[in-house]
């Protein structure tokens, strides 16, 4: 007897239904609640004990010249940092979904995509340990070529780095970690450029680069910006690649092949935080609070671009 | 190039002829038609231009294609020259002893990993089974009954959270437990939770995606057979979709195993075995690489030996579990297609 009433009320959610329904709808929609919390868990929890940084006085935190100048010179090489990576990966990122979408044969596009996302699975901390063994090293003869060549612009003034552990190897290192991501957004997008568009170009004569340039790309422009402020976002927060491989100094300066550098928020915080007590852990947390705020942003943007896209 | 050529010598030829004999329009001027703005070139003289433009639009597409597929091989450069290196600077010190002992004692040579090893079996395992639940769950929500602006807005935080920094989540779960148990704390479960934060994201993407792709047909099969809808998830919707849901798990896990920053900042560095994420300092493979790295003793070449070994079996794991992942998913998952 008690089936038919179960029936009734699966047909209508308002219904009276079994209490095994009701619980495990409250389960999976608190799962769902719970992960809005955590969320806002992270800013509150992150706001709570940055507060000691943020109201102390200006000569308690770390320089002694308060929160702002103590952060400013992180955000500074945490910008350089991410500009450079952005700079090297997204028309790579950009290049790399065309060759699998539109001009590897079919058969191995999935093998090759696979093999880019290879790139995203290998730990972070393995690319600084690369970076400081093999790319730096490997580096110096460019970076001196670029101090030689373009000293007179003020991002290679020099004197070049014998090590290569400079700004730029690093902003390259970033730029190879957030390439995967860029390429996984922009490939989805290019694939779904509508066939009718692409054979209507190649109809009327269009060579395969033209057919690109007048559907596929306007198709995935927006993915590839949203794409692009994704790899930035992972970019800013990425750590232990920055904090292994560069040489910091703590200074602002432009110089990308010099030695001494800014550090970046992430870094500075990884290579810090074990030995800091009492205040200097508070502002260190303050500056990660910094890094959230940017990041959420700027991922709540690629998203938003992400989304809109997706309704069309 | 040849069809456009002789597509193109058709209208050359007429029009030649009408030039040299009497064109249609001459008798009405009384000279030779010359418009104020300059004619369209004749196609006679036309065809080489043509040609030329033709050349350059085919040598740029060849170009394009040429750059495409450098960019392609250059961006595996990083990858193959990145395998290399870490395996042949780590089969140095890839034997037993390595997975063995732990550092308890070590100054230089010798020594070994087996309490990072297993500190990152526990603070991951732990990770994996705080995340599971909730990540699954989330994703029944968002498939199953979600509807309207919650739906909307935890789909939306669920992208987001995906983008949140590491050190971001580490200082999360330091935050949360500095503020009960006092400061300066270190605990596995911190690890954990830190992990665990950057782990459900992308368990509730994969599952979302595995439920989606149950057809709707055994779902109706079910109701009409009277079953209730939470048994029609648990009993069909499920168990259909459980290759799916396992492969995705191990790719999360392969995600974060090879963290670093959350768990330096939460679980700090220990060189002896502790097998009690509730009690004390753990160690992890990635924070065990870093720290020999960035520490080493004297001379610092055992300790590079070390980080390079444990780089290696990082490595292993994750490829492990991408591989694993993959036949699992292949084996098992095949008839959702």
């Amino acid at each position: 007897m008690s089936a038919v009433t179960d029936i009734t009320g699966i047909g209508h959610p308002g219904g009276s239904r079994r209490l095994g329904d009701r619980v495990f709808q409250g389960l999976a929609t608190g799962a769902g609640v719970l992960i809005l919390v955590v969320l806002a868990g992270v800013a509150g929890f992150l706001l709570i004990e940055a507060w000691p940084a943020i109201t102390a006085n200006a000569a308690d935190i770390p320089g002694g010249e308060g929160l702002v100048k103590y952060i400013w010179p992180l955000a500074f090489g945490t910008l350089v940092a991410a500009t450079i990576a952005i700079i090297f990966a997204v028309p790579m990122a950009v290049a790399v979904a065309l060759f699998i979408s539109h001009f590897a044969p079919r058969r191995i596009a999935n093998v090759l995509s696979y093999v880019i996302d290879l790139l995203a699975a290998i730990p972070s901390i393995i690319y600084g340990l690369w970076g400081i063994a093999v790319l730096g090293p490997a580096s110096t003869g460019v970076l001196n070529w670029l101090e030689g060549n373009l000293g007179f612009l003020p991002f290679f003034e020099g004197p070049a780095s014998s090590t290569g552990r400079t700004m730029l190897v690093a902003g390259l290192v970033l730029g190879v970690m957030i390439l995967p991501i860029i390429t996984a957004v922009t490939r989805s997008v290019f694939t779904q450029t509508p066939r009718r568009l692409q054979e209507g170009a190649l109809a009327l004569g269009a060579t395969r680069w033209e057919m690109i340039r007048m559907t596929v790309l306007p198709f995935g422009r927006s993915a590839i910006i949203s794409g692009s402020m994704l790899g930035l976002g992972r970019a800013l927060g990425e750590t232990m690649a920055v904090a292994i491989l560069l040489s910091v100094s703590g200074g602002v300066t432009f110089n990308l092949i010099g030695s001494g550098n800014p550090s970046t928020i992430a870094a500075h915080i990884a290579l810090d935080f074990p030995e800091s007590s009492g205040l200097d852990v508070n502002a260190l947390i303050a500056a990660g609070l910094v890094l959230f705020a940017v990041t959420l942003v700027i991922n709540m943007a690629a998203r938003a671009i992400i989304n809109r896209e997706v309704r069309y | 190039m040849s069809a456009p050529t002789s597509r193109e010598s058709q209208p050359t030829g007429a029009q030649g002829d009408g030039n040299g004999a009497a064109p249609e329009r001459a008798p009405l001027t009384g000279r030779r038609f010359e418009p104020s703005q300059p004619p369209a070139p004749p196609a006679r003289a036309m065809a080489p231009f043509a040609r030329r433009v033709e050349r350059r639009r085919h040598v740029t597409d060849r170009g394009v294609a040429v750059i495409v597929t450098g960019a392609f091989l250059l961006a595996l450069a990083p990858l193959i020259s990145l395998l290399y290196t870490v395996v042949s600077k780590g089969m140095a010190r890839f034997d037993a002893e390595f997975f063995s002992v732990s550092m308890r004692g070590i100054i230089s040579e010798g020594g070994g990993a087996y309490h990072a090893i297993l500190g990152t079996l526990i603070i991951t395992g732990l990770a994996t089974l705080a995340a599971v639940p909730v990540g699954v769950m989330c994703a029944i929500y968002l498939q199953e009954y979600g509807t309207g602006r919650l739906k909307r807005a935890i789909t939306f935080f669920v992208d987001v959270m995906t983008g949140i920094p590491s050190i971001v989540a580490g200082l999360f779960a330091f935050a949360a437990f500095a503020l009960f148990l006092g400061p300066g704390i270190r605990l596995g479960v911190m690890g954990s939770v830190a992990l665990s934060v950057l782990m459900i994201p992308i368990v509730v993407r994969s599952t979302e995606e595995m439920l989606r792709i149950v057809p709707q047909a055994l779902r109706e099969a079910s109701y009409a057979l009277g079953v209730p809808k939470w048994k029609t998830i648990t009993k069909v919707v499920l168990p259909t979709a459980l290759a799916g849901i396992v492969t995705g798990v191990m790719l999360s896990v392969a995600r974060i195993i090879g963290e670093t920053a959350p768990l330096l900042i939460t679980t700090g560095v220990f060189s002896s075995v502790n097998v009690d994420p509730f009690d004390g300092r753990m160690q992890n493979l990635a924070v065990f690489a870093f720290n020999e790295y960035k520490s080493p003793g004297v001379p610092p070449e055992p300790s590079f030996e070390r980080a390079w070994a444990a780089a290696l079996t990082l490595i292993l794991i994750v490829m492990a579990l991408n591989v694993i992942a993959r036949l699992v998913y292949r084996r098992y998952g095949t008839e959702l297609r």
